[in-house]
C-alpha cells in the first residue's frame, strides 16, 4: 500500500499540488486521472522520488519515503517498477540488454539465470525472441511491453505506470492494460497509473483518483465513476456533446 | 540559471560523478565503451588533420626562415617538434574533440533526458552522475592524452614530409633539428595540458546536457553550449598552463 499525504509542490510562483492526499491499494490497479496540467504526472513523479515536495509525505506501506536520503531510499527503489510514457529504453542496448540492466546492476546472478529471468519477462509481455533488437526497432507497443517487462524484472512490490496508452491505437491500448492488470494481480503488486484514457479507467480502474487544478477532487471505483451527473469529473468523463447525449439518453 | 548556480551545479555533478559506484564491473564496462567511443572515434579525423597541420607548419616556418637566411634550416626539426608537443598537438586536437565528442555528449546525456532515460536509471537506484558522467570523465582521462601523443608523432611526420617534399630541408637535417635541444619537461607540460584539456572536454558537455529540460531544440542549444564554453575554457586554461609552467628564460 502506498499513502501520500498533504503533498503541495510549486514551481517558481505556481502552484502544481495544493495538498493531496490519497491511499493507493496494493494488488489492485490505482489510476489518477484528470486534464493536462492537473498535477497527475508531478504527483507520479513526487511519489518515486523524481521531483521532491514542498510538503508532505509518501509512505511505502508506512515507511517515509519523503524523508530518507539517498542511500535509504535505494532500497525502496528496489522494489519499484516503473513504465515510462515513451518506454524510455535505453538506445544503445538491446532489448535483452536492456530488461537484464537492472540484474546487472543489483544482483549477483549468474549470466544463465539472467538470460533465463529475461526471458521469463518477454514471455510474460508476449515480446518473445525480441532479444537482438534495438529499441529502435521496436513500435510504440513493442516498447512499453518490453518497458513492463523491464519494470517487473525484479519482482517489484510497487508498479508506477505514466500514460501507458499514449501514443498507442485503442486496441493495442486495450492490451497494454490487460497486461498491467494481469501483471498487478498474478504479482498482488501496488500499481499506480497515470491516465486520462477513460477505456483505462472503465477497463482496469480498480481504485480512481480525480486531480483537478492540483487538488483530490474525487476518488472511488470505475463504478461510482458512472453515477456521477455533474461537476468536473462529469466535464471530464463525457468531455464530448455526443458523450453527454448518450448520458442522457442512457439515464433516461 | 545565474552564473553561480551553474557553477555550484557543475561542482556537484563532479562530486557525485567519483561517489562509489553500486557495481564496479558495470562502470568499468560503460568506462572501456567510453573509450571505444572517444578514442577510435576520433583517430581517423586527428590523423588527417595533425598530419597536415605538421605539415603546413615545417613549410611555413621553413618559407619565412629562408627568406631571412641567417638561421640553418636544421632547426626545422627542433620547430616543429617544440611547436606540436607545446602547443599544436595539445590545442588543436583538443578544440577537435570539443566539437566532435563535446557535442556528441551534450546530446546523447540531453536526448536521455528528454525521453525519460535518466529518469529510469534514476527509478532503478543508480546513481545516474556515477554511472552516466563519471566513465565518460574517466574515458577521456586515458584516452585524450593517447590521442594527443598520436598526434604529435604524426605531426612530426607530416612535418617532414612537407618539408622534404617542398625542398625546404633533408631529412638529416630534419632529424638532427628533432634530436637537438630536447627537454622532458616540453612533454610533462603537454601532458599537464592532456589531462586538464580531457577533463574539460567531457565535464562540461555532460554538465550542459545533463541539466538540459524542455525538447529537442533545448537539446540542440546544449549541444552548441557545451562546444562553445568548452573550446573558451580550453584556450583560457591553455593560456594560464603555459604562462605558469613555462620559464620566461627559456630553459
Amino acid at each position: 500500500m502506498i499513502e501520500i499525504k498533504n503533498i503541495t509542490k510549486s514551481f517558481g510562483e505556481q502552484s502544481v499540488l495544493k495538498g493531496i492526499t490519497a491511499t493507493f491499494m496494493e494488488g489492485k490497479c490505482n489510476l489518477v486521472i484528470g486534464k493536462s496540467g492537473s498535477g497527475k504526472t508531478v504527483t507520479l513523479k513526487a511519489m518515486v522520488g523524481l521531483v521532491e515536495p514542498d510538503e508532505g509525505d509518501v509512505l511505502y506501506d508506512g515507511r517515509s519515503f519523503t524523508n530518507m536520503n539517498f542511500k535509504e531510499r535505494k532500497s525502496i527503489r528496489r522494489e519499484i517498477g516503473m513504465l515510462f510514457q515513451g518506454g524510455a529504453l535505453f538506445d544503445s542496448l538491446t532489448v535483452e540488454e536492456n530488461i537484464r540492466f537492472p540484474l546487472d546492476m543489483f544482483t549477483t546472478m549468474s549470466l544463465a539465470e539472467k538470460v533465463d529471468r529475461v526471458n521469463f519477462c518477454l514471455n510474460r509481455v508476449n515480446m518473445i525472441n525480441t532479444n537482438r533488437k534495438f529499441p529502435g526497432e521496436l513500435s510504440g507497443g513493442m516498447k512499453k511491453r518490453v518497458g513492463i517487462a523491464r519494470a517487473i524484472v525484479l519482482n517489484p512490490k510497487y508498479l508506477f505506470c505514466d500514460e501507458p496508452n499514449s501514443g498507442l491505437d485503442p486496441k493495442t491500448s486495450i492490451v497494454i492494460d490487460d497486461l498491467i492488470k494481469h501483471i498487478t494481480e498474478e504479482y498482488q503488486m501496488t500499481t499506480v497509473i497515470n491516465t486520462h484514457d477513460m477505456n483505462s479507467v472503465m477497463g482496469i480502474g480498480d481504485h480512481v483518483v480525480f486531480l483537478h487544478e492540483g487538488l483530490k477532487y474525487w476518488e472511488g471505483s470505475h463504478k461510482e465513476i458512472m453515477q456521477i451527473t455533474d461537476g468536473e469529473l462529469f466535464d471530464f468523463i463525457f468531455a464530448s456533446d455526443f458523450l453527454k447525449d448518450l448520458r442522457r439518453k442512457a439515464t433516461l | 540559471m545565474t552564473f553561480l548556480e551553474e557553477i555550484g551545479g557543475y561542482l556537484i555533478m563532479i562530486r557525485h560523478a567519483f561517489s562509489k559506484p553500486e557495481k564496479t564491473a558495470m562502470y568499468s564496462k560503460e568506462t572501456f565503451r567510453q573509450m571505444a567511443d572517444i578514442g577510435v572515434g576520433s583517430l581517423p579525423i586527428i590523423a588527417i588533420i595533425s598530419t597536415f597541420i605538421g605539415a603546413v607548419t615545417a613549410v611555413q616556418f621553413s618559407y619565412q626562415l629562408k627568406s631571412i637566411g641567417l638561421v640553418p634550416m636544421w632547426w626545422m626539426g627542433s620547430i616543429v617538434r617544440k611547436g606540436l608537443i607545446l602547443e599544436l598537438a595539445p590545442t588543436i586536437t583538443a578544440l577537435l574533440l570539443a566539437g566532435k565528442v563535446g557535442s556528441n555528449i551534450a546530446t546523447e546525456l540531453g536526448s536521455m533526458r528528454i525521453s525519460e532515460q535518466i529518469d529510469a536509471y534514476e527509478i532503478m537506484g543508480v546513481n545516474t552522475r556515477s554511472y552516466l558522467v563519471g566513465p565518460k570523465i574517466l574515458a577521456a582521462l586515458v584516452v585524450v592524452p593517447m590521442l594527443i601523443v598520436i598526434a604529435v608523432a604524426l605531426g612530426i611526420l607530416g612535418g617532414w614530409a612537407g618539408g622534404v617534399l617542398g625542398h625546404f630541408f633533408t631529412t638529416a637535417e630534419y632529424v638532427r633539428g628533432l634530436q637537438d635541444n630536447m627537454k622532458s619537461w616540453d612533454v610533462v607540460v603537454m601532458f599537464i595540458k592532456c589531462f586538464f584539456f580531457a577533463f574539460i572536454i567531457a565535464s562540461v558537455p555532460c554538465y550542459k546536457g545533463y541539466t538540459v529540460s524542455g525538447g529537442a531544440l533545448e537539446i540542440g542549444r546544449a549541444s552548441t553550449q557545451a562546444v562553445v564554453l568548452t573550446s573558451i575554457f580550453l584556450i583560457i586554461v591553455n593560456f594560464f598552463i603555459a604562462f605558469f609552467l613555462l620559464d620566461s628564460s627559456g630553459g
